[in-house]
């Protein structure tokens, strides 16, 4: 049959099957959405407020100076809980791994406590602290050098909140780390060893560098989650976002108003969140595939010139841990 | 010879749990010799390999690289466990080669090639990348020095790999198996860089199932099974005319 090589019969040209009953779905989603949604714009428009409308009342403390403090302060929470989940996280996760069982018992009863506990239970638990505990004196035993410090100076509230987000992170960081650190071929640690680098440069060199591609997705999802989650700093009284919107909505009673600014910018710093995400995973994939997938910028040139979305970029299904709600 | 022998192995012994997998090995390796080791899956070679630069520790007798005692410390008629430092120390003079290459994916395969000459032996970068090109360059890969793993087939992984454990200008190379990974089409660069070796006078151990290159190019050739040596001497006697029945029917299917 080799001459019959070359003969290429016509392409298939067949009227489609219609999807009739993925159009009426679409269409009574599209409707049930919609109606919900115009209830609620129409609801606000109708709220008499100092403004004139609700939405006007959105549009003026949108970009008010004790939002923009507020948001100040939820990024730096972000920020500081999030360093303090990931190192202690790092250092949870090796003792955890550590052949020194008192080490790995340690680690294992701080992730059970700290997990096992709300978030909100472990902030007024700092918050409070001082109701017991006047100072904390910390030093060697036996001689002179001793610490002497107030706990009400030593935990104000927006240390009491960083302490209570960035210690119950860490219990999750370390779980995501120790995923991340089992998932590298033990044949690298093998090889490694072979090449005579000791214990510590094993670790920092090759295996968590190579852990980061499993650790990065989830740990995205955790500073995602840790943005929204620094809102129950409210419990401390930290004037962060939500206590802000909170504070301005008690003494103007625009409740539903100053929610929504405040969802306005927690929805703006997560989407921003979320694009940084996937450029650090694009960084980390290095020597994974092929060829780094193409940027969202690059997908979205390349479609204007073809004119038709282009096949979704391959994915690597990220290992994620069951991260339950808290 | 008289020389100190490179690798010296009296009576070891080495188990798992219940299974022992040595059971006795001796034999001595000259400075300069190539040793192949073959025998069928199981027989305990891999396992021998990796005892001798402490990737497993072994349950009795002595095993000694260039006369110091593997993972020990003998002072009278005590043993004392070396320390992480000591062991990492003599795991720097031995190279060794792994049937499924354990390159560093994260890295180039310069990159790969140099790492260990600078974090361990504490080398100049400039040193060490020079050295690492000539290495690269040595086993047929110059222009592949910026590639990673992954952009390289399976026979130039295992050469980065080989000119990886060469960085470290090691006293004796290991090799485990260095080409039964390898599609059938990519075994002869990798032996041919390893023959170059050979002539060149390093000291090799060699666990393979390249009987070819075991006639050509060892000194000795070792026949083990169930953890112990069944016959040892030069290779073309023992490929050509092999004393026990063992030897004979396992050379009949691999021949």
């Amino acid at each position: 049959m080799a001459e019959a090589v070359g003969l290429r019969p016509e392409a298939i040209k067949a009227v489609p099957v219609r999807h009739r009953g993925r159009w009426v779905a679409a269409i009574v989603v599209l409707a049930i959405a919609a109606y919900i949604l115009y209830t609620i714009v129409v609801a606000i428009q109708n709220d008499r407020t100092a403004q004139g409308s609700g939405w006007a009342t959105v549009r003026f403390y949108l970009f008010n100076g004790l939002i923009f403090r507020g948001i100040l302060v939820t990024l730096e929470l972000t920020v500081l809980a999030m360093a303090v989940g990931i190192v202690m996280g790092v250092i949870l996760a090796v003792m955890r791994l550590s052949p020194n069982p008192v080490m790995s018992w340690v680690s294992w009863l701080y992730i059970w406590f700290f997990r096992g506990t709300p978030v909100l239970v472990q902030i007024f638990f700092w918050f409070n602290l001082n109701l017991v505990l006047k100072s904390i004196d910390i030093g060697i035993p036996f001689t002179p050098l001793w610490l002497h410090a107030n706990t009400n100076t030593l935990i104000p509230p927006f240390m009491a909140a960083l302490l209570g987000l960035g210690l119950n992170e860490a219990a999750y960081m370390a779980e995501i780390v120790r995923a991340g650190i089992i998932s590298v071929e033990h044949g690298q640690t093998e090889a490694a060893q072979a090449l005579g680098m000791d214990r510590g440069l094993v670790m920092r060199r090759i295996v968590l560098p190579q852990a980061m591609r499993v650790i990065i997705p989830p740990t995205g999802n955790e500073t995602i989650s840790m943005l929204k989650t620094t809102s129950l700093a409210f419990g401390a009284s930290v004037t962060e976002l939500f206590t802000r919107q909170q504070q301005i909505a008690t003494a103007t009673y625009d409740v539903l108003e100053l929610l929504i600014v405040a969802s306005i910018w927690y929805l703006v710093m997560t989407s921003i969140l979320t694009v940084g995400q996937y450029y650090v995973e694009r960084r980390f994939g290095r020597g994974t595939q092929r060829g780094l997938p193409p940027t969202p910028l690059q997908r979205f040139r390349r479609m204007l010139f073809t004119f038709h979305a282009p096949p979704p970029a391959p994915v690597e299904a990220p290992i994620l841990l069951p991260s339950e709600h808290r | 010879m008289g020389a100190t022998p490179m690798v010296k192995s009296e009576a070891v012994h080495k188990s798992f749990g219940r299974i022992e997998v040595l059971r006795g090995i001796d034999l001595e390796v000259d400075p300069k010799e190539v040793m192949c080791m073959i025998g069928p899956s199981g027989s305990g070679k891999s396992t021998f390999l990796r005892c001798i630069n402490h990737l497993e520790k072994i349950d009795a007798g002595r095993l000694s690289v260039d006369g110091e005692l593997v993972g020990y410390r003998q002072r009278g008629d005590k043993l004392y466990e070396l320390g992480d430092a000591e062991v990492c120390r003599k795991r720097s003079e031995i190279g060794m080669v792994f049937q499924r290459f354990n390159l560093f994916p994260h890295m180039t395969a310069l990159e790969n090639v140099i790492e260990a000459p600078i974090r361990v032996k504490r080398e100049s970068r400039t040193l060490a990348v020079e050295r690492g090109r000539k290495l690269l360059d040595r086993v047929g890969l110059a222009e592949k020095v910026d590639a990673y793993p992954n952009q390289l087939s399976g026979g130039q992984q295992q050469r980065v790999a080989i000119a990886r454990a060469l960085a470290m200008q090691p006293k004796l190379m290991l090799f485990d198996e260095p080409t039964s990974a390898l599609d059938p089409e990519l075994v002869g660069e990798v032996l041919d860089v390893m023959r170059g070796l050979a002539e060149d006078g390093m000291t090799m151990i060699v666990v393979t199932h390249e009987m070819g290159f075991a006639r050509e190019v060892s000194d000795s050739l070792v026949f083990m099974d169930g953890g112990v040596i069944v016959e040892a001497g030069k290779p073309r006697d023992v490929l050509a005319n092999p004393q026990h029945e063992r030897t004979r029917s396992f050379l009949s299917k691999v021949l």
